[in-house]
């Protein structure tokens, strides 16, 4: 694994938070993710994921629901690329 | 005091999703206990159970609640929904606070648990849910219909095993006397998973028949344990005149009477507690053995704890003195969902003037003097007593008056 | 007309201690009984505090056969409801069975249980399909707890009401409101009620962790649990249980019992919003103090003590403050409010009785225990919290109450018996 993509994320958010129908291109990837339902325990639960399968440490900080998909993907994309 | 009324009914079953197909599949003797399908049974001593089949969880909620509800939360969350639509309850209508939820539990949302403690043994802490912060509890239930229906009013959450539904109906029936407009009140339980399969088996109580018409035989000669389940239903209550004064004028039925007791310690010489649970129920409704026109009996399946409810019944109602019914024999032993679906069978009963029949059960034991009702019987009804038992000692008893409220002249 | 419901006797095996006493010369003395946690190696996780009780149930006189068929949550129960028993000076066998109850409230029941004989069951979490062979005879024991009411009914020898009481962390209070509520209607005389919980076990370290609602300030830990403070952050997971001797007033009257309080008032409400989060109005909190003070006939001058919540988390602390405010208004801010969990921990369903317990003993001995560890309040919790140093006091009337996972808000008034009642 050495990119994190949007399908990989749909996936993940998918199990973690239940979005069946998520559409994540277009202006999907600029909305926060508190506008789109996701609330704090779907947030860390997506955190916990991103820690034990795929080996990357987010401050909670980092992942709050302001975030958005586009900026979680470079987040998650940048740490491991900083592993390498 | 106004009587409690049951005014919406949701059920999600072995014997089926929703009250009608529940009610044809019980009135027709349809039992639903096969082979466990969560997951396979091949290495256990027991290998049947009765479960709900055809629910597609994806089907009646949305995506968001999914990974964070055990399946037994889902049923839940579905079977409030249904009690709440056939009561025409709109929660917002009514005052602020004004609807309370008390559900029973046995184990909480358990097939849950075990992935989270499979997932935390086999991988390590990291790799536990957030969701199972809360999705595993006894509460889980109780707060997840809450929050979906906005419902703020006094909320409860009880466990007593098998008792646990008719507890929980009762508590609720505190609340609707005390003051709050409506409760939803009842359970859906069950621990599809092997964890809590092996639990149940440790009892030794589970029956071992390969069978499914021969595994449980309730009163029967042949009583050799229980097939458990999952399922349950969920009950609105209401006070009469709060029903009637948002215009609803028919209902199932009363919540006449309850009383709950429980049993001397094991080896104790006292006698057991279940005939006063029935007594005390009776003097609650206000009622006598004789107004009492069908019991929808506990049945356990094992023979002492058969002979012990049998005497009871007989001290109380006489031999063979009431029709007594064990429609659980076509789903298995629900848990405290188990006794919540008596109570909403039961209601249907005493609307349809139907008695369902206890299935399976060929050989009833004479000594019982039980009037064991195998076949179907079409009787007017006018009042039933619901009995139920949980591991360990716990007796309770619930008497329903049938009664569709202003069609009735009384 | 309702009856009066008193409480007669106390049993607590709380951390830091077994017994009342110990339990009250913990908290009357601003001391703290957390600690890294000992029960298995907490390295792996990311909160490593616990409060944890020294407990040896067979120094506390169980047998080898309950010891071995009782989950630590059941042992617990009984040995504190021993000691409330003997307290209450209740004559056992002048009791009639029927008219006797329990109401026993757990959180997570048998949960220590469960997880050690999963590990065996599951060969340590390689099997799904988990051995029905390597299962114990009284496991089914710990899948339901209702079998914690059934070992406190056998000691009691309760005949009556008896049931478990499992709403999350308001457990402890909603145990004893149930109880007193059988007595007030007269489906019991006597109800011995309470709470348990002993969930300091792997599984549920790691979901606390999962959800960050603990503390993570592992190099700290006799001053973690830092409820109000500005540097707070979680709670510290505890263990314990606190049982009561209830009765009809006129019952304790009768035969000269002593008297510790009156049960004067309880409510519970539903936030119905979040399963874990909270809206920081503390609307339904307000909502269920208001109702439990009408109940009670009493007014926010008549309280003398607050007994918080106070978990300690950053959501909490500011939800309940809004809610004293918003039903307290200017009296919040002129009444001693304090979090004991500072000193013992969340023990989750258990922690409401033992929060009873404590404004009991504050009623008895006017003493208003502190909240430890708080040297700096959060500027958005600036009611008088008792920091860190116990207060003398007259204490008349006591509110405490209660918030927990799946919504559940409630609130209770402990009252003098043989005050005015408006």
């Amino acid at each position: 694994m050495t990119t994190f993509t949007i399908d990989d994320l749909a996936r993940l958010l998918r199990e973690c938070a239940g979005e069946e129908e998520l559409n994540l291109r277009d202006d999907a990837l600029e909305l926060p993710f508190a506008a789109m339902g996701y609330d704090s325990v779907a947030m860390l639960e997506i955190a916990g994921r991103l820690r034990a399968d795929y080996g990357v440490t987010l401050d909670y900080g980092e992942i709050l629901p302001a975030e958005t998909p586009r900026r979680l993907l470079e987040l998650v994309n940048t740490s491991m690329a900083g592993d390498r | 005091m106004t009587a409690t009324v049951v005014t919406g009914i949701g059920v999600i079953a072995p014997t089926g999703l929703g009250t009608e197909r529940h009610w044809a599949n019980t009135v027709a003797g349809r039992g639903a206990i096969g082979r466990v399908t969560a997951f396979d049974p091949g290495g256990y001593s027991s290998r049947l159970a009765g479960e709900v089949t055809g629910f597609r969880a994806g089907d009646h909620l949305p995506g968001r609640l999914l990974p964070q509800t055990d399946g037994l939360t889902r049923l839940s969350l579905v079977a409030a929904e249904w009690a709440l639509r056939d009561a025409a309850m709109d929660p917002p209508a009514l005052p602020e606070y004004g609807i309370g939820v008390v559900t029973a539990s046995t184990a909480g949302g358990f097939e849950f648990g075990q992935r989270e403690l499979e997932k935390l043994w086999s991988k390590g802490p990291q790799h536990v849910s957030a969701y199972q912060s809360f999705a595993w509890f006894y509460a889980v239930n109780t707060g997840q219909i809450s929050i979906r229906h906005g419902l703020r009013g006094p909320n409860g959450v009880l466990v007593t095993d098998q008792a646990g539904g008719l507890d929980a109906v009762a508590q609720a029936r505190r609340r609707v006397r005390d003051g709050t407009a409506a409760m939803v009140c009842g359970a859906l339980d069950g621990s599809p998973c092997p964890w809590g399969w092996v639990a149940r088996l440790a009892t030794g109580q589970v029956s071992r028949a390969e069978d499914a018409a021969r595994a449980y035989l309730p009163f029967d000669a042949d009583a050799a344990g229980y097939v458990p389940g999952d399922g349950g239903a969920l009950l609105v209550l209401e006070s009469a005149a709060g029903a009637r004064a948002r215009g609803v004028h028919s209902w199932y039925g009363e919540v006449a009477g309850y009383a709950t007791t429980f049993d001397p310690p094991p080896g104790s010489a006292r006698p057991p507690a279940l005939r006063r649970a029935i007594e005390d129920a009776l003097a609650d409704a206000g009622l006598a053995a004789t107004d009492i026109d069908v019991v929808f009996a506990d049945g356990a399946g094992v023979p002492e704890r058969d002979r012990a409810e049998a005497a009871a019944l007989r001290a109380v109602f006489g031999p063979r003195g009431v029709p007594v019914t064990v429609p659980k024999t076509m789903t298995g032993r629900l848990g405290a969902g188990g006794s919540a679906l008596d109570l909403a069978t039961a209601l249907l009963a005493l609307r349809h003037g139907v008695i369902p029949p206890t299935v399976n059960v060929a050989r009833p034991v004479p000594g019982y003097d039980l009037d064991l009702v195998t076949r179907t019987r079409r009787q007017p009804l006018t009042a039933a007593l619901v009995v139920a038992r949980g591991h360990g000692g716990f007796n309770s008893a619930m008497v329903l008056r049938g009664g569709h409220g202003d069609t009735d002249r009384d | 007309m309702k009856r009066r419901v008193v409480v007669t006797g106390i049993g607590v095996v709380a951390p830091g201690g077994t017994g009342a006493k110990q339990f009250w010369d913990l908290i009357s003395t601003g001391r703290t009984a957390t600690r890294r946690i000992t029960f298995f190696d907490p390295s792996p996780f990311r909160s490593q505090i616990a409060a944890e009780c020294d407990f040896d149930p067979a120094a506390e006189g169980l047998s080898p056969q309950q010891i071995r068929r009782t989950d630590r949550a059941a042992q617990l129960a009984v040995v504190s409801t021993r000691e409330g028993l003997v307290d209450s000076g209740l004559d056992l066998e002048r009791l009639d069975p029927a008219r006797t109850g329990v109401t026993v409230g757990t959180a997570v029941g048998c949960t220590m249980g469960l997880e050690e004989e999963y590990v065996t069951v599951s060969d340590g979490g390689r099997h799904w399909l988990v051995s029905e062979e390597y299962a114990v005879r009284h496991l089914f024991n710990y899948l339901v707890p209702s079998s914690l009411a059934a070992e406190v009914a056998w000691v009691v020898g309760a005949e009556g009401p008896v049931s478990v009481v499992s709403t999350g962390c308001t457990s402890g209070l909603d145990a004893v409101g149930h109880a007193v509520e059988l007595i007030a209607e007269g489906a019991a005389d006597v109800m011995v009620a309470g709470a348990t919980d002993a969930p300091i076990s792997p599984i549920t370290v790691a979901c606390f962790d999962a959800i960050r609602a603990t503390t993570a300030r592992n190099d700290e830990p006799a001053t973690a649990s830092r409820p109000f403070d500005r540097t707070r952050d979680g709670f510290v997971l505890g263990e314990g249980a606190a049982m009561f001797v209830l009765e009809d007033l006129e019952h304790a009257r009768r035969r000269g019992a002593s008297v510790y309080a009156e049960v004067a008032g309880f409510a519970t409400r539903a936030n119905a919003y979040h399963m874990t989060g909270l809206r920081p109005d503390g609307i339904e909190m307000a909502e269920a103090i208001r109702v439990s003070m009408e109940r009670a006939r009493v007014v926010a001058a008549d309280i003398d003590y607050v007994n918080a919540h106070g978990s300690g988390t950053v959501q909490n602390d500011r939800h309940e403050t809004a809610a004293f405010k918003r039903v307290l208004r200017e009296q919040a801010y002129r009444t001693p409010v304090s979090s004991i969990k500072s000193m013992i921990g969340h023990s989750l369903g258990a922690i409401g009785s033992l929060e009873i317990a404590a404004c009991a003993l504050a009623m008895r001995y006017g003493i208003v225990p502190p909240t430890a560890n708080l040297h700096e309040a959060d500027p958005e919790c600036d009611l008088d919290y008792v920091p860190v140093v116990p207060r003398e006091r007259r204490v008349d009337t006591v509110l405490t109450v209660g918030s927990g996972f799946g919504g559940f808000q409630s609130a209770m008034l402990l009252a003098r018996p043989d005050r005015r009642i408006a």
